[in-house]
C-alpha cells in the first residue's frame, strides 16, 4: 500500500524456477513491490506468495532470505573490507574463500581487503552480488543492479548474471531497459499500473 | 561566609544583566527585549518552584509529597521530549519509561546504599539532576535512530536480505545513534575541573563547604547523569527497535517531516 492506494492488484503469476525472468514496466508501476514481496521485505495485504509450492508465511523469513537473494538498485557497501562485507552473509568465510568469491564475480582477488567505500560503483555491485552468493541462494532478486552504473560496468554485471544463470542460479530482474531485457531474459513479464500487462518468453 | 545573597544581592546582580542589554544596544544586536524577558521569566519560573519545593521538602513533610513531584517531572519531561522529537514513533511513551528508569536506579543506587540520606531534600534534586540531564540526550537519540534507519534504509534492508534477523540488522545503526547521543556528556565530564566548575560545586562552595567535601558531592552527581543518560538513551534506542522493525523481521517505513 502506497498512500492507502495498492502498489499491486489482481496479480496472479508462476515465475519459473530457472533461467532469467526479467520484470518490466515503467517507473511506479509496482515492478520493484513485486520483487520485494518475493523475499518477504513486503508482505502481501491480501493473497498469497509461495516459493516452491510453500506459502512464505509458512518459511522463516530468515531462512527464506538466505535462500532468495536480493541486490539492490545502488550498491549497499557495509563499513569495513570487503572480507568484512561477505562475512556479514557469511561469519565462517575465510580471506581463500572470500578471494574465490570475488573470482565468480569477476573481481580482483586482491580487493578482498581492500575498504569498501573506496571501491567503484560496478565494483561495490559485484561485491554485494558476491555477498549475496555467499549465503548459498537458489534465486537471486535483482533490482535494476546497472541503473546507477556506467556502461563498461553495466556489462560487467550483465556477464557475470548470464554466468551465474549458465551455472543453475535462478535470477529475477527488474529493468525499465529494453535492448537490456532483449539481450538478458529468457522470460518477460510486462508489468503495468500494478497489474501483470504480459509474459512472453524470448527463447 | 552565607549562601544567601538577599534581595538587595539578588537586585545588584541584575548589573549584570544590564551589561548583556548594554552590549545588545552598543553592538545594535535587537536584543535587549529578549534579554529582558528571558531573565524575567527565568526569575519568575524559579521563584515559583522554589516556593512550591519549599513546600515539598520542608523537615516533617511525608516523602510521598517529593515522589510524586518526581512523578510529574518525570511526565512533563517524557511530553518535552515527544515535542522535541515528533518524528519519533511513540516518542512521549519511550522517554516516560526511559526517565522512569533511569530515575528508579538512580535513586535505588544513591539512597538504596546510603549515600545520600532519603529526604525530600535529596529526592527532588537529585531526581531533577537525571531528568533535566538526559532530556536533550533521550531527545536527540531518538531523531538519530529514526535519522540513521531512514537514510540508510538500503543497508538496513541489505543485512535483513541476507538473512540477518531485524533487531541484528539495525544493530549497527542504533549503536551510531547512541553514541553521537552520549558523546558530548563523556565530553562534558572529561573537561570537568579543566575546562569549567560545575554549578553543583560551585553553590556548595559558596555555600562555605570545603572544596574538597564539595568535590565528592559533585563527582556523585556527574557519575549520577553520566549513568542516567547512557540509561536513557539505551532503553529508547532499544524502544524503538521493538517498533520499528516487525517481528517477522521487515523495517517499518519511515516519514522524516520536510524540513522546510
Amino acid at each position: 500500500m502506497l498512500d492507502g492506494r495498492p502498489v499491486l492488484r489482481g496479480i496472479d503469476l508462476e515465475l519459473p524456477g530457472t533461467g532469467l525472468v526479467a520484470l518490466v514496466g515503467p517507473s511506479g508501476s509496482g515492478k520493484s513491490s513485486l520483487l520485494r514481496l518475493c523475499n518477504r521485505l513486503e508482505v502481501p495485504t491480501s493473497g498469497t506468495v509461495t516459493f516452491r509450492g510453500t506459502p512464505l508465511d509458512h518459511l522463516d523469513p530468515l531462512e527464506l532470505r538466505r535462500r532468495v537473494g536480493m541486490v539492490f538498485q545502488r550498491p549497499t557497501p557495509f563499513a569495513g573490507d570487503v572480507l568484512a562485507n561477505l562475512r556479514v552473509a557469511d561469519p565462517t568465510i575465510d580471506v581463500g574463500a572470500a578471494a574465490r568469491l570475488c573470482e565468480r564475480v569477476a573481481l580482483d582477488a586482491e580487493l578482498v581487503d581492500r575498504d569498501a567505500a573506496t571501491l567503484s560503483g560496478g565494483e561495490a555491485q559485484r561485491m554485494c552480488i558476491a555477498r549475496s552468493l555467499a549465503t548459498g541462494p537458489e534465486v537471486i532478486l535483482m533490482d535494476e543492479p546497472t541503473s546507477s552504473l556506467d556502461p563498461e560496468s553495466r556489462d560487467a554485471v550483465e556477464a557475470l548474471a548470464t554466468g551465474l544463470v549458465a551455472a543453475g542460479l535462478t535470477i529475477v530482474w527488474v529493468s525499465h531497459d529494453p535492448d537490456q531485457v532483449a539481450r538478458l531474459a529468457d522470460v518477460v513479464v510486462r508489468i503495468e499500473d500494478g497489474r501483470v500487462a504480459g509474459v512472453e518468453s524470448t527463447s | 561566609m552565607s549562601a544567601d545573597i538577599g534581595n538587595v544581592g539578588l537586585a545588584t546582580s541584575l548589573v549584570l544583566v544590564g551589561v548583556a542589554v548594554g552590549v545588545s544596544l552598543w553592538r545594535r544586536l535587537g536584543l535587549e527585549r529578549s534579554i529582558l524577558w528571558a531573565c524575567a521569566r527565568a526569575l519568575g519560573q524559579l521563584l515559583a518552584v522554589g516556593a512550591a519545593l519549599g513546600l515539598v521538602i520542608e523537615d516533617g513533610r511525608p516523602l510521598w509529597w517529593s515522589w510524586t513531584w518526581v512523578v510529574a517531572m518525570v511526565g512533563f519531561a517524557a511530553w518535552t521530549t515527544g515535542r522535541r522529537a515528533p518524528e519519533v514513533p511513540g516518542a512521549t511513551r519511550l522517554a516516560a519509561v526511559a526517565f522512569a528508569a533511569a530515575t528508579a536506579l538512580s535513586m535505588g543506587v544513591l539512597l538504596g546504599l546510603g549515600i545520600f540520606p532519603a529526604s525530600g531534600r535529596t529526592i527532588v534534586p537529585l531526581a531533577g539532576m537525571v531528568i533535566g540531564n538526559s532530556l536533550a540526550a533521550t531527545a536527540l537519540v531518538g531523531r538519530r535512530v529514526v535519522a540513521e534507519l531512514t537514510d540508510r534504509r538500503d543497508e538496513v534492508e541489505a543485512r535483513l536480505a541476507l538473512g540477518h534477523a531485524g533487531r541484528a540488522a539495525v544493530h549497527p545503526y542504533l549503536r551510531d545513534a547512541v553514541r553521537t547521543a552520549l558523546i558530548p556528556q563523556v565530553e562534558t565530564t572529561k573537561a570537568t575541573g579543566v575546562v569549567f566548575l560545575p554549578g553543583a560545586m560551585v553553590g556548595l562552595i559558596l555555600a562555605g563547604t570545603p572544596p574538597l567535601e564539595a568535590v565528592r558531592v559533585q563527582a556523585a552527581v556527574m557519575f549520577l547523569v553520566l549513568g542516567s543518560v547512557a540509561t536513557t538513551t539505551s532503553i529508547v534506542a532499544l524502544g524503538l527497535a521493538r517498533r520499528l522493525v516487525t517481528p517477522d523481521h521487515r523495517l517499518v517505513r519511515l516519514h522524516r517531516p520536510d524540513p522546510s
